[in-house]
């Protein structure tokens, strides 16, 4: 692993005391971001998100599969994520990484719990077909913050998800890749990050200001500014105060982002 | 024959001359033809070609100054990264002597040292020292990493570019050979002076360079363009060693204060300074005038409240510069080709 | 020589639409985007770098290692993440077809990492990320003797055909892909797979070979096109 020079972690901790950062931006400021959907023709649903120079690709491919037996009527979503090696001289090939995991499961619970794809209309027959959901992940350029870019990605490859009908006729699935539908979501969701350096909680944080960082916080936030998912991350404690003003702080820039999607 | 000319952009495999021409370094010969190995410029001098490199990886070379960051503390040297694929060492001998002493006390895991490659192995694995002046460890200020192909733009003619910024800016910079630069001064000098050195980095290959970065720090710093002066040329040449002087001083300065407390050290130190090898170039008659200017370009700085705006504005320019934008097909067109990025 | 056109309309030595884009990621030291058809390619290279596999290098010379991966929503079937037998064939193979080019005899005991993802898939694939491996590997100025470049030939209703989509390999009788160092015309890949005459593959090779020098003329444009000045 990379070690961080102790000048560099003197450095970023004193400008961020002072409310200042490498980059210029403010303490509570996104980098420039940018969302393109339907870029990956084979995929049902796709988008590529920039924020700043970190890159992510979603691409959404749905199959038809059997519910899980405590919801027969459901639809399935399934996140997976690929730290890929190319995204970063530290990341390694093979099976997913615990970091990569967990990037996965938080960006999923943003997803799940905000309950904004309406899984029962993904039931073709109840109790035997549904739609499952493969959401996959490929980061391909690491610069910091993944999370808030994942979930970015994740909800506007989401929105242009479109499904073929599939219907059952004497007791077989016919799909009709002719006739699609847009995949019914009835909300939107974002996620915030931020990092503890020094006493100050600091939002979109860059590579260098996560690896000098003493601890993370995702929030999730849906349209209407409920919290939907969190995970605190890192080796060090937050206060009460820090998570309360960060989650202050989310629900006013989650909107900002919603308003890319 | 030959096919290019000096300061052509050439690419792998293409031929630049025939065989009355010499192969320099960038450069091959095969089938009688000099061709190139790199992506980089044409440097012709004479009969003897060279294609100097857009990018490299830093490989140490016996008697060049690099910066290197700890990495790990051993029985009797420490594990330098050096930003190359090669890391070096740094025997305790080289610091302490004959002297047995506990190495994480002096240097540990994370701290930046400026060091001398005293010698490279058959596997170029190097063995650095810090017997010279200015030699030893970089207490605060900032790394700013560059291609290190790139460092002799930097330096610019004589210091020209370097004396410049230091100037401009009143930060202590030191190059390292191995592409690592260090900047201390003010907080928002520092970063001033990275994104300069990005913008360098970005335009290394540009002429009118000098002009160009002058302007954008008497932007930054004075709030108006400068008088216009005449223009310095691009050379390709690696220059001399850059003047360290003031920043020299100031570290031993420093090391002496640091030291004084710590008895033992002193003795190893003071040896070291007065073994100093003359190598340092040195420019007489600028620390004076460089303090005087400082105190004013404070000032001044800090009533610019658009300062930061000039910042993000260089950042961005840098980024653009380097165009990290893929463009992708548009699906629902499916053999359409678009560029949308340029 | 038949004036036939093909499914999707090309003549029979006609290469389908490209593009090539360098330096395209800001934490890879050499990067690459490609697309040919429905394909589209990302490559990142790193190195030459430290490695901690020390049974892999070599003391006289740095070598390369390739992995080739495939999007799991890169094709019509979702694909498992992951490395397969199919992809790790492919991966050694590349590495083969670069080899042969590289000259890093000055970096003994480093590793060149080469990154080839195939984000969407029609068809050529394995050309198609040799070809940008290389832009990459330039990107990353690593040195070179020649810029690597693949491109496929095959026979597709008893014709012999340049660069096969995906419908026509499905369908196809053979798939000879090739990668070539453009300047030399030297081989540095070849796989042959269906039935061919030895005159069919001679014709194959030929045409695979002037689909090479013409995607090569594309290679160099987006390198010159990324660092010029003007």
């Amino acid at each position: 692993m990379d070690i961080v020079p102790e000048i560099t972690r003197e450095s970023i901790a004193s400008l961020i005391s002072n409310d200042k950062r490498e980059d210029g931006r403010a303490l509570d400021e996104y980098r420039d971001i940018s969302i393109e959907t339907d870029v990956i023709s084979k995929a049902e649903g796709s988008a590529r998100v920039k924020l700043g120079g970190t890159q992510v690709i979603v691409g959404v491919k749905p199959q038809l599969g059997s519910p899980f037996p405590d919801t027969p009527d459901l639809g399935v979503l399934m996140t997976n994520c690929e730290m890929l090696p190319m995204a970063d001289p530290n990341f390694e090939p093979g099976p997913p990484s615990e970091d990569s995991i967990e990037l996965a499961r938080v960006v999923d619970r943003g997803i799940r719990e905000s309950e904004l794809v309406e899984l029962d209309k993904l039931c073709v027959e109840e109790g035997k077909h549904v739609w499952m959901l493969f959401i996959d992940l490929h980061i391909i350029d690491n610069c910091g913050n993944l999370f808030d870019a994942a979930e970015l990605a994740v909800m506007a490859a989401l929105k242009s998800t479109k499904l073929p009908t599939a219907t059952i006729v004497d007791d077989e699935v016919v799909i009709d890749e002719e006739n699609t539908f847009e995949l019914p979501i009835n909300n939107d969701v974002a996620m915030c990050t931020f990092v503890k350096i020094g006493d100050k909680m600091v939002l979109d944080p860059t590579l260098s200001e996560e690896r000098v960082a003493s601890a993370r916080l995702n929030v999730g936030v849906t349209r209407e500014g409920r919290i939907c998912a969190m995970q605190k991350g890192g080796q060090q404690p937050l206060t009460k105060d820090d998570i309360f003003a960060a989650v202050n702080t989310a629900i006013s820039k989650t909107k900002e982002l919603i308003e890319y999607l | 024959m030959i096919y290019v000319e000096d300061k052509n952009l050439v690419i792998p495999g293409q031929i630049l001359a025939d065989e009355e021409y010499y192969p320099g370094r960038g450069t091959f010969k095969e089938d009688g033809k000099v061709c190139s190995s790199l992506i980089g410029l044409v440097s012709l001098r004479n009969k003897k070609i060279r294609v100097i490199p857009l990018k490299s990886k830093y490989v140490p070379k016996k008697g060049d100054v690099v910066i290197g960051k700890i990495n790990d503390v051993r029985f009797s040297m420490w594990d330098v990264n050096i930003n190359s694929p090669y890391s070096g060492i740094l025997p305790a001998f080289e610091v302490f002597g004959r002297d047995k002493k506990e190495l994480s006390k002096v240097y540990d895991v994370g701290d930046v040292l400026f060091l001398r490659v005293i010698d490279v192995d058959e596997v170029k694995k190097a063995k650095l020292g810090l017997k010279g002046r200015g030699l030893g460890k970089f207490k605060g200020g900032i790394i700013v990493d560059i291609s290190p192909t790139k460092v002799p733009r930097l330096i610019g003619k004589k210091g020209s570019m370097i004396n410049m910024i230091k100037n401009k800016t009143n930060c202590k910079i030191v190059v390292g050979q191995n592409g690592l630069v260090w900047v201390k001064g003010d907080e928002d000098m520092e970063q001033l002076t990275r994104e300069i050195i990005h913008t360098i980095e970005a335009e290394a290959h540009t002429s009118g360079l000098t002009n160009k970065i002058k302007n954008k720090l008497c932007l930054a710093i004075d709030g108006e363009l400068p008088v216009e002066e005449t223009e310095e040329e691009f050379v390709l040449e690696k220059p001399k060693l850059q003047n360290f002087k003031e920043e020299l001083e100031q570290e031993e300065r420093e090391k002496a204060e640091a030291e004084a407390q710590d008895e033992e050290e002193v003795e190893a130190e003071v040896e070291e300074e007065t073994e100093a090898e003359a190598e340092v170039q040195e420019e007489a008659g600028e620390d004076g005038e460089a303090e005087e200017a400082e105190a004013e370009e404070k000032e001044d700085a800090e009533d610019k409240p658009n300062f930061y705006d000039v910042i993000k504005e260089l950042k961005k320019k840098s980024q653009s510069k380097k165009d990290k934008n893929i463009s992708y097909s548009d699906n629902s067109n499916n053999n359409s080709f678009i560029l949308n990025n340029r | 020589m038949s004036e036939m056109i093909r499914e999707d309309g090309r003549k029979f030595n006609e290469l389908r639409p490209i593009k090539i884009e360098a330096g395209v990621l800001e934490r890879a030291d050499g990067s690459a985007y490609l697309e040919v058809g429905g394909n589209k390619i990302l490559v990142a290279v790193y190195g030459p770098r430290e490695s901690y596999i020390r049974r892999l290098l070599e003391p006289n010379t740095g070598v390369i290692r390739c992995r080739y991966n495939m999007a799991p929503f890169s094709v019509d079937d979702r694909k498992r993440p992951g490395p397969d037998r199919r992809s790790s064939e492919i991966s050694k193979i590349t590495a083969d077809a670069l080899r042969p080019a590289l000259m890093l005899e000055n970096y003994p005991r480093s590793m060149v990492d080469v990154y080839i993802e195939v984000i969407e898939a029609e068809g050529g694939t394995r050309c198609a990320g040799i070809t940008a491996a290389s832009v990459a590997l330039v990107d990353a100025g690593v040195p070179m003797k020649d810029i690597v470049v693949g491109c496929a030939a095959g026979k597709v209703n008893d014709e012999v055909v340049l660069d096969l989509s995906e419908v026509e390999d499905k369908e196809g009788q053979a798939d000879v892909p090739i990668a070539i160092m453009p300047r030399t015309g030297e081989i540095t890949l070849l796989q042959s797979d269906g039935d061919l005459t030895e005159e069919e593959f001679q014709k194959a090779i030929d045409l695979a070979m002037e689909g090479c020098m013409q995607v090569s003329e594309l290679q160099k444009e987006a390198l010159m096109k990324k660092y010029s000045t003007e």
